[in-house]
C-alpha cells in the first residue's frame, strides 16, 4: 500500500520544472519534503493531484498499483489522495460541511465531526457554517486545511506549507493530527521545527526540480547547520 | 473539451431533453385563428361574457398596441411575429374547484412538474392555469371567511366588476408599453387577490400555470389588492415544455399596497428556452406600506423584466431581490426600479445573475428620487457570476436624485469562475460539474436564503437541473 512516484518530469510553458523525481510514501509514513524557493515542492503537490497547468512529460503516479497519471483532481480524490493547500481557495456561500458531504458522508455526521474536529484544532466551531476561507486568517487557512484532512481520511495526504503563518499552540495541535492520521502523509516545509515535532521516516531535498538528498533526521540538522547551498 | 477532463474516465452525455420538456395531448374547446385583429378581441371578449367597458378597454389598448413601436432598448425582439400568435386557446375542462375533478391528463401534467400534489395541503390556495383558462382553484374556507378573494381574474371579473374596474390598468395603463398594450387587448386569467383591512394571509397563495401548445400566447392579468395593515404573499411559478416555435408570455401585474399593508410577490420563473417573457409588475405602495419583489429568473430565451415600485407615500419601503440564470441561447434583461415619490421612502435592491454556455445577463435598475421624496434612502448591490469566456454580463443603473436630503449606494461586482476554484474544490472529490455547481449556489445564497424555505429547495432544484451539462 503506497503512493509511487517514479521518474516524474514535468513542464509547464516548455520549463521543466520537475526532473525525474522518485519517491515511495507508503502507508502510516511520513515523509518530510524541503527544498529552496522555487524548488518545485508545490508544483510536485499540484501535479500529484492533478492540476491542468502541470504538463506530465514523463513518468507515473501510482496509488496502490493504481496509474492515475491520466486521472482527474476528483478521481485522485476519491482514490484517496488529498492536498492541503499552501493557498486554498476562498468559495462565498459555500461551508466546509457542503464540500465535505456526500453519499458516504451523511451531512448530520459531517456536522458532528466538524464541529468536534473543529474543538479539537482551537478553530472557532462558526466556522465550519461559514463560506469557506472567506474572511478567514492565515491560520484558520491552515486548521480548515488539516480539518478537511481529518474529515475526508485520505488514504495519503501532502501538506503544502500547512505550518505557515502558524504559532506555536496551532503549530503543536496540527503536528498531533499529523501524528494521530493513519494515512501516509507528505509534509512540504521550510522550517524544521514542524519535522521535529512529527519525526518524519524519511526526509526528502528538493532542489532545482531533482531530488538532491534523502535520509533520516540528521538530514534536518545538517540543513540547519549549514543551509541548502552545502548540499 | 472540459478543462479538467479525465482522459480514462467515461463520459456521460447529458441528455439533450429539457427536464420538464413534455406534451401532453390536450382538447381545446376554443382556440383563436392566428394572429390580432379586431375580430379576435371582440370574440374573446364575447366568449367571457365580459361587461362592456372591459370589452372598450380591450379594443382601445389594441389600437395603442398597433401604433405602438417594438422596444429597441433591450433584448432582441425582433423575431417575434405577432401576426403568428394564437391569442386565445381555451382548453374543454371547465374551471372547477374540486382537484378530483380535474382532468386526469391535466393532473399527470401538474404532477410531472412535481408541483400541487406535495405542496397544496400545506398551501392556502392553489390556482392552476393551464393555458389560457383557470382549471383549478381551491381556497380554505378560512380564507373566505376573513374575506379574502383569491381567484382567475376572469372569474373575478364576472364576480367584482366594481372593484376590479377601478383598479385595472390604474398602474400600468395600456399605452405604458407595447407589450403592455398588448396584455390589456387579449388578457386571459391570471389572479384576482383582494385582502381586506388588517387581515393578515400567514400562508402564500400559489398560481402554477404553463404553456402547453404551439405558440400559444400567455397574456396574465394579475391584480393584487392589500388593505390598509393586511399582509400576503403571492407566488407564481411557471414551466413550460419544449416546442420549437417561439411562444409570447407578456403578463400584467399590479399591485396595489396600501398604508401599513406588506406583500410580498414571489416569481419562479422556468419558461422552456423559447419563450419571449416580457412582464411588466408593478406595485404602489402608501404610507408605511411595504412592498417585496423576489424575482427568480431560469427559464426562458429572453426575458425583460424590472419590477417596480412607486413609494407613494411617506416612509414606505420596497425591495427586490433578483436572480438570473442565462445559459446557452438565454438572455436575461432583468433588475428592478424604484420611485421614490414621498419623504423619508426607503428602496433596496439585491440582483445576482450567473451567465454560462454562451449565455447572457443585464441588469437594467432605475433609481429615482424625486424632490419632494426628502430623506430617502436607497441601495442597490448587483452582483454577476461569468462561468465561461463565451458568457456575457453587463449592468445599466441610473440614479436620478432629485433632491439633496438623500442618499444612494451602488455596489457592483462581476467575477468569473477561476481554475483554481474548481480545482480546488474537484481535490475534494467533487466533479467538476459538482463543483461548478456548488459554486453557483454558493454565489445564489444570498438570495435563496430570503426565499421560504419549500421555493429556496424548488429553485435550487431548477438551479441543480440548468446548470447539468453546462460542463463541456
Amino acid at each position: 500500500m503506497s503512493l509511487e512516484v517514479s521518474h516524474l518530469t514535468v513542464q509547464v510553458e516548455n520549463k521543466t520544472l520537475l526532473d525525474d523525481v522518485s519517491f515511495e510514501l507508503k502507508k502510516g509514513e511520513i515523509i518530510g519534503l524541503m527544498g529552496p524557493n522555487g524548488s518545485g515542492k508545490s508544483t510536485l503537490a499540484l501535479t500529484l493531484m492533478g492540476h491542468p497547468r502541470y504538463q506530465i512529460i514523463s513518468g507515473e503516479i501510482l496509488i496502490d498499483k493504481t496509474n492515475i497519471t491520466k486521472f482527474s483532481p476528483d478521481e485522485r480524490a476519491n482514490l484517496g489522495l488529498f492536498l492541503a493547500f499552501q493557498y486554498p481557495s476562498a468559495i462565498a456561500g459555500v461551508n466546509v460541511r457542503q464540500l465535505v458531504t456526500s453519499a458516504d458522508r451523511p451531512a448530520l455526521q459531517v456536522k458532528r465531526r466538524a464541529q468536534k474536529l473543529a474543538k479539537n484544532l482551537g478553530l472557532d466551531a462558526d466556522l465550519v457554517n461559514r463560506s469557506l476561507n472567506l474572511d478567514f486568517s492565515g491560520g484558520e487557512k491552515k486548521k480548515m486545511e488539516v480539518l478537511q484532512m481529518d474529515l475526508l481520511k485520505p488514504k495519503y495526504a501532502i501538506l503544502d506549507e500547512i505550518d505557515s503563518g502558524l504559532d506555536l499552540d496551532a503549530l503543536r495541535l496540527i503536528s498531533d493530527s499529523i501524528k494521530s492520521s493513519s494515512a501516509g502523509i507528505m509534509v512540504i516545509t521550510h522550517y524544521p521545527r514542524l519535522l521535529k515535532l512529527i519525526s518524519p521516516d524519511l526526509v526528502l531535498i528538493l532542489k532545482s526540480g531533482k531530488i538532491v538528498k534523502s535520509g533520516g533526521k540528521e538530514v534536518i540538522s545538517r540543513l540547519e547547520k549549514s543551509g541548502y547551498s552545502k548540499l | 473539451m472540459s478543462r479538467f477532463a479525465p482522459v480514462s474516465s467515461p463520459t456521460l452525455t447529458p441528455s439533450a431533453d429539457y427536464p420538464l420538456g413534455h406534451s401532453d395531448s390536450v382538447d381545446y374547446e376554443f382556440k383563436s385563428g392566428a394572429g390580432l385583429t379586431e375580430h379576435t378581441v371582440r370574440q374573446i371578449s364575447a366568449f367571457k361574457h365580459e361587461p362592456s367597458w372591459m370589452l372598450n378597454l380591450r379594443l382601445s389598448a389594441l389600437a395603442q398596441f398597433n401604433h405602438m413601436p417594438t422596444p429597441e432598448w433591450g433584448g432582441d425582439l425582433s423575431p417575434i411575429d405577432f401576426a403568428k400568435i394564437h391569442y386565445y386557446l381555451k382548453p374543454s375542462q371547465q374551471s372547477v374547484g374540486d382537484w378530483d375533478k380535474v382532468d386526469s391528463r391535466i393532473k399527470n401534467t401538474f404532477d410531472r412538474i412535481g408541483v400541487p400534489q406535495a405542496e397544496r395541503e400545506i398551501l392556502a390556495g392553489v390556482k392552476a392555469q393551464f393555458d389560457s383558462e383557470v382549471i383549478y382553484s381551491s381556497l380554505k374556507s378560512f380564507l373566505s371567511k376573513k374575506g379574502v378573494i383569491f381567484l382567475g381574474m376572469d372569474e373575478g371579473l364576472k364576480q367584482y366588476p366594481d372593484l376590479i374596474r377601478r383598479y385595472f390598468g390604474k398602474l400600468v395603463p395600456a399605452g405604458d408599453n407595447k407589450l403592455a398594450a398588448l396584455n390589456t387587448a387579449v388578457w386571459s386569467g391570471g389572479s384576482f387577490v383582494y385582502i381586506p383591512k388588517n387581515t393578515r394571509v400567514d400562508l402564500p397563495l400559489q398560481a402554477y400555470f404553463r404553456i402547453n401548445s404551439p405558440n400559444a400566447g400567455q397574456f396574465e392579468r394579475t391584480l393584487i389588492i392589500a388593505e390598509e395593515g393586511s399582509s400576503v404573499h403571492y407566488v407564481e411559478g411557471c414551466s413550460a415544455p419544449a416546442y420549437s416555435e417561439g411562444s409570447l408570455h407578456a403578463a400584467v401585474v399590479e399591485i396595489f399596497v396600501k398604508p401599513g399593508a406588506t406583500v410580498q410577490y414571489t416569481t419562479v420563473q422556468n419558461w422552456y428556452k423559447n419563450v419571449y417573457n416580457l412582464v411588466t409588475k408593478r406595485a404602489r405602495v402608501e404610507e408605511e406600506g411595504h412592498m417585496r419583489w423576489v424575482d427568480g429568473n431560469l427559464g426562458s430565451r429572453l426575458t425583460m423584466k424590472y419590477p417596480s415600485c412607486f413609494l407613494m407615500g411617506r416612509k414606505a419601503t420596497g425591495e427586490t431581490l433578483s436572480l438570473a440564470l442565462a445559459g446557452s441561447g438565454q438572455h436575461q434583461d432583468t433588475g428592478a426600479k424604484m420611485y421614490h415619490l414621498a419623504s423619508e421612502t426607503s428602496s433596496q435592491i439585491l440582483a445576482k445573475s450567473v451567465s454560462f454556455g454562451g449565455g447572457r445577463t443585464s441588469y437594467r435598475g432605475l433609481i429615482q428620487i424625486n424632490p419632494a421624496a426628502a430623506g430617502s434612502r436607497s441601495k442597490v448591490v448587483c452582483d454577476a457570476l461569468i462561468l465561461d469566456s463565451s458568457s456575457r454580463s453587463d449592468t445599466y443603473p441610473t440614479n436620478r436624485i432629485l433632491n439633496s436630503q438623500s442618499t444612494v449606494e451602488h455596489e457592483a461586482t462581476v467575477s468569473r469562475v477561476g481554475e483554481d476554484q474548481l480545482f480546488y474544490l474537484m481535490t475534494r472529490g467533487l466533479s467538476e460539474q459538482q463543483s461548478e455547481t456548488l459554486i453557483v449556489n454558493g454565489f445564489l445564497s444570498p438570495i435563496i436564503k430570503q426565499i421560504p424555505l419549500e421555493y429556496a429547495v424548488e429553485m435550487n432544484r431548477l438551479v441543480d437541473l440548468e446548470m447539468e451539462g453546462s460542463v463541456g
